[in-house]
């Protein structure tokens, strides 16, 4: 008894009405999140949003808030790196994130200064942790220069290693990275492109 | 490894359909998600060499035969109330869905599997004999009888139309099957 690839396919047909229809695998999905969360299985938990800076992408460990991630980065590479340096246990569950996506959501809209959220700062260490818990210190609205963060972080020369801090902050928006522009007052480089730094200062700007 | 998420998206159909070979839809709905949290737990400690695939079907076989226990010790109280007749279908699609599930429940559990794991999954015989516990040859034969069994039930599925049936424009999964009446035979042979 050999089987042809019309058989096959005929085979396919007599039984496709066993698959499930997409809202219901969405449905499944939820249900398998929150299970999973509940399980403490979910080692990063993730959901995207849109912003007036694109559709961000937002992770979180049962510590806090892990990583914002532009789309500029590309979503899926930053997934891949996290499975890799944090764990494979990586699922899309929002729930986790319903207070990190509310507080973005009244920053864009103008009602919220700062983030009251816990943040997992793991990605960061040595100087760039240094220079990074310095940054809120830069109030909403307005900017501060490489230099001045440099000498705030206690190291007054090190110019170019506050750029490089700022440049690969795992936590933009939520630590103000884009406060800090260059010195003659041009925004300067960003994880999200420059004109996502400029838009954030001119929505604090405005707001 | 990759991030678990895309071995959900990856397989989520697959180990829906070994979930319904053992289970019905309600009870599958457990057996998925219990499949997915277990392999999450386990996943970062997988040899690199796993196929994920063949080794997600033996974890939700195993959860569907678990959940289909406990619905034995257990049966749903909603199970016990009679229901009224269904109103007859109007979308063949869903008609067909309930013909199939309805002809794969009037299969052996044995046949049932080995057909869905083989022709549904994509297992080999082999495969569907390590994941349920039967020889290879046993499982090419349960798979073979199993198809013809479903033939006979499913014949001639176009003989009686519901009234006011349209054509399943739109539903591409019984497009091989129309419900319009044809004044000429089908050239399968099946009527």
């Amino acid at each position: 008894m050999t089987a042809t690839p019309a058989d096959a396919d005929a085979t396919r047909d007599l039984l496709a009405g066993l698959d499930p229809a997409d809202g219901h695998l969405a449905a499944l999905h939820a249900r398998f999140a929150a299970s999973a969360l509940d399980a403490g299985a979910v080692d990063v938990a993730y959901r995207t949003l849109d912003s007036p800076v694109g559709r961000l992408l937002v992770c979180a460990t049962d510590v806090g808030v892990l990583r914002v991630a532009f789309e500029l980065e590309g979503h899926d590479a930053v997934l891949d790196r996290l499975a890799a340096t944090v764990s494979p246990r990586v699922v899309e569950a929002p729930s986790r994130l319903d207070d990190a996506a509310r507080e973005l959501d009244e920053y864009f809209r103008g009602e919220r200064r700062s983030f009251d959220l816990p943040l997992d700062r793991r990605l960061s260490k040595g100087f760039q942790l240094t220079v990074l818990e310095h940054l809120p210190d830069i109030g909403y609205g307005s900017t501060a220069s490489y230099a001045a963060v440099a000498l705030a972080s206690g190291s007054p020369r090190a110019v170019r290693a506050v750029g490089t801090a700022c440049a690969t902050n795992p936590l933009p928006v939520v630590v103000p990275c884009h406060r800090v522009v260059r010195s003659d007052g041009t925004a300067g480089n960003y994880r999200g492109g420059m004109a996502a730094k400029q838009t954030l200062i001119d929505l604090e700007a405005h707001a | 490894m990759e991030p678990f998420e895309r071995v959900v998206a990856r397989h989520g159909r697959t180990v829906w359909r070994v979930c319904r070979a053992v289970l019905d839809e309600h009870d599958a709905d457990d057996a998925w998600s219990e499949t997915f949290v277990a392999a999450l737990v386990a996943y970062p400690s997988l040899p690199p060499t796993t196929n994920l695939e063949a080794w997600l079907v033996t974890v939700a076989h195993r959860k569907a035969i678990d959940v289909l226990r406990a619905r034995e010790r257990h049966p749903r109280p909603v199970e016990t109330v009679p229901e009224p007749p269904p109103a007859p279908p109007h979308d063949e699609a869903f008609a067909r869905t309930d013909e199939l599930d309805a002809a794969l429940r009037g299969l052996p559990p044995g046949q049932r599997r080995a057909v869905v794991y083989h022709h549904l999954v994509g297992l080999s015989h082999r495969e569907v004999a390590e994941v349920t516990g039967i020889s290879a040859d046993a499982a090419r034969r349960a798979s073979a009888d199993g198809i013809a069994a479903l033939r006979r039930l499913l014949r001639d599925p176009d003989a009686a139309p519901p009234a006011g049936a349209s054509p399943a424009a739109g539903r591409g999964r019984v497009a091989t099957r129309t419900s319009t009446p044809t004044p000429t035979p089908e050239p399968k042979g099946v009527r």
